[in-house]
């Protein structure tokens, strides 16, 4: 008997059809469009036709699109994973590992010692999906990207956790002026990182490894880079795409049937319209006929005026679009253009500039400004008078439209900006973390995958008689989200509505997170090239219960705005290119290695001729020379030094490690003196990297844990590589009392990630890892346990002198606790002074990482403030209310510090940084910002994780900072 | 902001007390004790996508799952119009420990305040003293009716879990935990089957009529849940898992809510043991525990004496099954608990484990995900598969994943798999124990 296996991604479908002696005599791969049922009947159609004389056939099902419908249809499932591994049992009997990367699934199979199979989580972007998601961004097709990726000359950074973190990564590269070969080749690295972090979870890949799935198979550079993470050559073997559907047909549940019937069978059940729908957005025509002329209304003149006398530039170069307006002397729109920047926005705006000088040969550009994710290098590659931080340009814009505007919404390719006016100044900023973006992009890549224009794409909703109810979370959840609704049968129109629904869900729910609409105000402004669609403009009033403006040149408002602050900011004489100038402009672009101090940046150099340059990927102002590097008053700076002081001892008793991650960036001068006195050499270990971090990754068990307590597992593994007697890091359920709160935990990353590292670090060699329960907070009951655990690794240590060593100790880190609040004063006084704004800059102690924080401190710095932390102020604030548990120390610490900056004056404010994944912020955050809002201050919250772009977090504080004069 | 505290006047008013379902057995029988204390108690069974819109619009989204489901779940309930707002109080359990979910009470009074809704009190069920109300007493006899119904809770639930599979007529078992719930419900009611020998011979009881459904010679697929404890409990929480395992042809088994009980009392004592403490307070917490040992050991006697079945193991005996894998100082949460019902369960032979937990679960990343690798060194038979539940995660997906989970536990079952790498011997499950026969 044949045995047909079909395998139904989540892209494709693939099928193969196996003779007696498992032969494969037929097979294909086709994309289905998420038509699953009726692409599925069609292939059975076709391997009846194929084979006449066989009615009865065995067949069996899998892949993660399939199981719905070989539910209702009643065939047999196999699950994909399991299918795979038949297949490679048969195929490949000494393989030790596959790695199989599908459309959204990522897949390590562990065959040899201990069967495993690891599936990538819910949060882990889809690989072949974020594929060509990057290729989209760097409009390439992935074959292309392939092709590009052999030429490379280095590997860029990029966030390799789902696709949204990778591409704010890859963005600034592109418009910085990256090139495609090392873009491309990073972003196969970062894929391989992530299959390793995601799924290895403290296995080592060796021996065999076998190579699955589409991307790996059409991808050799791909391959490739796998290869050279895991150092070893895997194999991908032929038919390495049907694997899944070669396992289906293979396994034990393979069921006969006869194949004419269940071709009419499947036909049967081709679309249920059983999925959670959201009502219409238009009842009709009609009513989509009266929406549209309202909206029409909102319009700005954009005249042909023959003989304009003046013009004004302004330029958004965003993600991934870039926007030019020129007004005239009355501030009419005479030349405008928005342009997909297709990574490189300089060639088009030297078009863009070149056409106007054509159009009105005699108008000089008095004034220019940019803005925009490009405004750096736009503006100093065509000499720009100005620059402004993105949400001033839309505020300026919006006033246009509504003077009393009160709310601003701006969805853009990939990033949502909204923000609050109050009393005429920017008030609240509200920017889309890195985990909920689905912005307009995630609309376009969907439609590209779909075969669509994203314009087509959006309107097919506009009559969608059931939208699917796609919820509002972030790209890869909606993912799957749609991949389940095209199970049940779900059609294209009603899932380009559920889309748009899902993105202003998004933006409502996710980024502004707002209870009703009176919450967000009476005068809405929406903008950004999204609400262009009118399905997302239709959903977001049906949210809301409002109307709202969305102006003509809805795509345009950042450029507008631009060009309005020049005009309203011209100078004496402008500095902007001169046609001439445009006839000679070049740009080239060299990457070289900055030595300016241990980060050794990878810098990006545009060179534009006329001695024009812009420099990039720098994490500090070293290698730009432009502005004086004099005295910056950065207390994290400050209490690195403190805490670089600390050297080393000999001691006569062994070395003892410490690991500097999470707690320890606080307690190392407790410990460092303790040991020390006890005459141990006290080392702790190197500084965060990315080489350190990635060393460890292969141990860490969750990769939804947040990026902290991720990079422990590299410090651990450099104390191993030094080979120090034992490392100490202890599990504390408690910290300090400091009497902020009404009880006094760590959270419980903190408080048990030593057990985390004892059960996933299995090489510890010779080296002794402590990690027992201790507690500082009770001095007479630690030094008894700390006594017994000295005891039983070392031997003979008498209670008094681990008494002695103890009181010097606790000494010590009251002095250094002290120092920090001295210092913290003693900044405040000369900021004040100097008449400098102030940020208190609200995190945990391990946020001092530049690794973790990201130079977030330096950034601040460069924008001209100071900077003190939370633990400087804390002390001065006696114990309050709060709204919520109060029951962490660090937590304690934020909402002190909150409230004492609430009740400084105007030059001190409060940043505060989050890390990805940490749940108790979730609580402290909305805590901080209420205390903070209570008193009229402006609250800045700033995510972080293991991103390295620094983009967003610079519009925030600049938009602050804007605010705030 | 003000806490509107639930007074005496709003008990004898008769104000409803709403409290979010999570152990579908054991809550319906709180509730006729909550009725005999004088409290108008009502579980919450609403479901569906209003709950979870509400939890998204009212709670911080990168909270916990379940804080954003049971506050969802209550504000959609408020808003269904099925209760006099004016005359309705909320319950929520509140522990204290250090994981952030000691925040839900402060999070759904943020909700309510944010929907003007402030005056509604919430009463906070704890042990601990965190937030009281004047009108909610726990006296001595409302805490063991209490701590009583966990126990028939929990056996209702095993031996559901453990009939169901096989039972020949389908529905006898539904029928027996119906008839069980009414049955215990009328007794307190009227204050009995308080007295130790009452207590055993209802537990007797139950376990005869289980024992007395007939039941089909099966093997199935016997599949542990360990998790969160909201997610791991309830329907609303884990997209009715219990029910799509028994679709699956598989049996299921849960550790008993008297484990978390017994948990809480004795994380104090370890916590002194460690960091040091007050000598009184710990002889206090041993009496509880050792009082809600007995009713587990009653418990577990019960089904060894009158059946086959399956009984959990000693409390004692499931904290040894901590050592060599996590510190029993590890607290947060569920703690050690989590890691060790894992090893208990596969000691059990209910080696294929799922560990439902909230996306983003803190102590999860340590007693969870975290200690798998470990587990699986110690115990190698062990197929654990973690799920994350949220907002946005996808049933397929889920299902998925336990399906993989479940084709592995098949392939085992089946005795297939020449290079299988289990290690039979190793983890000391025998395979006779698979085959119920209580004819």
């Amino acid at each position: 008997m044949l045995k047909i296996g079909v395998d139904v991604g989540s892209t494709t479908l693939k099928c193969v059809v196996l003779d007696e002696s498992d032969r494969i005599v037929y097979k294909e791969y086709n994309r289905h469009y998420s038509m699953i049922v009726e692409k599925t009947a069609e292939l059975l159609e076709r391997v009846r036709d194929m084979f006449p004389g066989d009615r009865e056939m065995g067949l069996a099902v899998s892949g993660s699109a399939g199981m719905g419908m070989a539910e209702r249809v009643g065939l047999s499932f196999v699950q994909e994973v399991y299918a795979t591994r038949i297949a490679v049992k048969r195929a490949v009997p000494e393989a030790d590992a596959v790695i199989e990367l599908g459309g959204e699934d990522a897949k390590i199979l562990f065959l040899k010692g201990g069967l495993e199979v690891r599936m990538n989580g819910s949060c882990a972007g889809g690989t072949g999906a974020f594929i060509d998601q990057m290729a989209t961004l760097l409009a390439l097709s992935p074959s292309d990207m392939n092709e590009y990726a052999k030429k490379y000359e280095k590997i860029y950074t990029i966030a390799s956790r789902c696709g949204v973190f990778a591409k704010s990564d890859v963005q600034p590269l592109l418009n910085q002026g990256a090139k495609k070969e090392d873009i491309s080749a990073s972003i196969f690295a970062a894929v391989v990182n992530q299959t390793i972090a995601g799924l290895a979870q403290g296995r080592e890949i060796g021996g065999t490894v076998v190579y699955l799935g589409g991307p790996l198979t059409f991808m050799d550079q791909l391959r490739a880079a796998f290869d050279r993470q895991l150092g070893l050559e895997g194999i991908c073997p032929e038919n390495s795409l049907y694997f899944v559907a070669m396992g289906a047909a293979l396994s034990p549940t393979v069921k006969a049937v006869d194949l004419a019937a269940t071709v009419e069978n499947v036909k049967k059940h081709s679309s249920t319209g059983e999925y959670r729908s959201c009502p219409p957005l238009f009842r009709d025509e009609a009513e989509y006929e009266v929406f549209r002329a309202r909206h029409g209304a909102a319009a700005i003149p954009m005249t042909d005026n023959p003989d304009p006398k003046e013009a004004y530039l302004g330029v958004d170069a965003g993600s991934t679009t870039l926007k030019a307006v020129v007004l005239d002397e009355n501030g009419d729109i005479i030349h405008a253009d928005y342009m997909p920047n297709s990574g490189n926005p300089i060639p088009l705006l030297r078009d863009f500039l070149m056409k106007f000088h054509e159009k009105y040969p005699r108008v000089k550009i008095r004034a220019s400004a940019s803005t925009g994710y490009g405004e750096e290098i736009t503006k100093n590659a065509f000499g720009f008078d100005m620059g402004l931080v993105e949400t001033m340009a839309h505020f300026t814009a919006a006033k246009k439209f509504d003077p009393d505007v009160d709310f601003i919404i701006d969805i853009g390719g990939q990033d949502i900006k909204c923000f609050k006016i109050r009393g005429g100044a920017i008030d609240n900023i509200f920017l889309n973390e890195a985990c909920s973006s689905g912005c307009g992009s995630f609309l376009q890549t969907f439609a590209g995958a779909l075969g669509y224009s994203i314009s087509e794409f959006a309107q097919k909703g506009i009559m969608a008689d059931k939208p699917v109810d796609l919820g509002s979370r972030c790209t890869v959840f909606m993912n799957s989200s749609v991949k389940q609704a095209q199970k049940d049968g779900a059609g294209i129109e009603n899932i380009s509505a559920g889309l748009s629904i899902s993105v202003v869900k998004n933006a409502i729910y996710k980024v502004i997170r707002a209870v009703n609409a009176d919450s967000l105000g009476k005068n809405i402004v929406v903008q950004g090239g999204t609400f262009l669609n009118d399905a997302v403009l239709r959903a977001f009033e049906m949210e809301l219960g409002r109307e709202v403006v969305r102006p003509n040149i809805a795509g345009l408002m950042g450029a507008y705005g631009a060009a309005l602050y020049a005009k309203a900011n011209a100078p004496e004489t402008s500095t902007t290119i001169t046609p001439e100038g445009l006839w000679d402009f070049k740009h080239e672009i060299s990457s070289v290695t900055c030595n300016g101090c241990t980060n050794h940046c990878r810098l990006t150099v545009n060179s534009f001729g006329g001695g024009r340059r812009f420099i990039a990927g720098n994490r500090c102002e070293k290698p730009l020379k432009t502005k004086n590097s004099g005295e910056k008053l950065d207390l994290f700076e400050y209490n690195r030094s403190l805490l670089a002081a600390y050297g080393p001892k000999d001691g006569s008793r062994g070395t003892i490690g410490i690991p500097m991650g999470l707690n320890m960036w606080e307690l190392y001068p407790f410990w460092h003196t303790f040991f020390t006195n006890l005459g141990f050499k006290v080392v702790p270990s190197p500084s965060s990297d990315r080489s350190l971090y990635l060393s460890g990754q292969h141990t860490i068990p969750s990769d939804t844990v947040c990026f902290p307590a991720k990079l422990v597992h590299g410090h651990i593994d450099a104390l191993l590589n030094m080979g120090v007697d034992a490392i100490f890091y202890p599990c504390m359920s408690y910290n300090f009392d400091e009497g902020l709160s009404s009880n006094h935990y760590n959270c419980p990353v903190v408080a048990y990630y030593p057990e985390v590292i004892r059960a996933n670090v299995t090489n510890m060699g010779k080296t002794r890892f402590i990690y027992d329960y201790v507690g500082l907070h009770r001095p007479r009951d630690f030094v008894k346990s700390v006594h017994k655990i000295l005891l039983r690794e070392f031997g003979d240590f008498s209670l008094k002198e681990v008494r002695r060593a103890a009181d010097a100790a606790y000494a010590e880190y009251r002095a250094h606790m002290g120092r920090i609040a001295a210092k913290g004063q003693e900044f405040l006084k000369l900021a004040r002074e100097r008449k400098m704004p102030v940020i208190v800059l609200c995190g945990r102690p391990y946020h001092l990482d530049p690794e973790v924080s990201h130079g977030i401190d330096k950034l601040i710095c460069d924008l001209g403030a100071a900077v003190i932390t939370e633990d400087s102020v804390s002390p001065l604030v006696e114990p309050f209310e709060t709204h919520v548990l109060n029951q962490w120390t660090y937590h304690a610490r934020l909402y002190a510090a909150a409230k004492w900056a609430a009740e400084q004056g105007n030059d001190v404010n409060v940043v505060q940084l989050v890390s990805f994944g940490c749940g108790v912020d979730a609580i402290t955050g909305d805590e901080v910002r209420r205390i903070t809002e209570e008193k009229g201050k402006i609250y800045t919250q700033i995510k972080i994780d293991e991103i390295t772009n620094l983009g967003t977090v610079k519009i925030r504080l600049r938009s602050l900072f804007a605010a705030l004069r | 902001m003000e806490r509107t505290l639930f007074t005496k006047e709003m008990k004898d008013a008769g104000y409803t007390i709403l409290i979010p379902d999570m152990c579908h057995i054991h809550f319906k029988i709180i509730k006729e004790i909550m009725h005999n204390y004088g409290y108008n108690a009502e579980i919450l069974y609403n479901t569906g996508q209003g709950v979870v819109d509400e939890g998204l619009k009212h709670v911080h989204n990168d909270t916990c799952y379940p804080a954003l489901l049971v506050i969802g779940q209550m504000i959609d309930a408020l808003k269904s119009g099925k209760y006099d707002i004016h005359k309705v109080a909320l319950l929520l359990p509140q522990t204290g420990g250090g994981c952030r979910a000691s925040n839900y009470i402060s999070l759904l009074r943020k909700a309510l305040t944010a929907m003007d809704w402030g005056f509604i009190p919430i009463i906070s069920l704890n042990f601990s003293g965190l937030e009281k109300s004047p009108g909610f007493k726990l006296t001595v006899p409302f805490i063991r009716q209490l701590l009583a119904a966990v126990v028939y809770g929990d056996l209702l639930m095993l031996l559901d879990n453990q009939v169901k599979p096989y039972e020949i007529n389908r529905g006898d078992s539904a029928a027996c935990v119906e008839m069980w719930v009414e049955r215990l419900g009328r007794t307190f009611r009227e204050n009995k089957g308080l007295s130790a020998r009452e207590r055993r011979a209802a537990l007797k009881a139950i376990v005869d009529s289980f024992a007395r459904i007939p039941m089909k010679k099966e093997k199935k697929i016997k599949v542990g849940i360990v998790g969160e404890i909201y997610v791991k409990y309830a329907p609303l929480g884990n997209n009715n898992l219990e029910d799509f395992l028994y679709e699956q042809g598989c049996e299921v088994m849960l550790g008993g809510l008297i484990d978390f009980a017994l948990y809480c009392t004795d994380t104090p004592i370890d916590t002194i043991n460690i960091y040091g403490g007050n000598a009184l307070l710990k002889d206090g917490y041993r009496l509880a525990e050792s009082y809600l040992s007995s009713l587990k050991d009653e418990m577990i006697e019960a089904v060894k004496q009158n059946s086959d079945f399956t009984p959990p193991s000693s409390f004692k005996h499931l904290k040894s099954k901590a050592d060599g894998v996590i510190g029993t100082g590890c607290k947060m949460g569920e703690g050690w608990l989590l890691t060790a019902e894992i090893m208990e369960l596969v000691e059990l032979g209910y080696s294929n484990v799922i560990c439902a937990q909230p996306f983003g679960c803190l102590p999860n990343h340590i007693v969870g995900k975290g200690m798998i690798h470990k587990i699986k060194g110690i115990a190698p038979s062990a197929n654990i598969v973690p799920i994350d539940y949220d907002p946005g995660a996808t049933r397929v997906n889920q299902e998925n994943r336990i399906k993989l989970m479940l084709a592995v536990a098949q392939e085992e079952l089946d005795g297939d798999g020449g290079d299988k790498i289990y290690d039979e011997s190793k983890s000391g499950i025998g395979s006779e124990k698979l085959v119920m026969s209580n004819e």
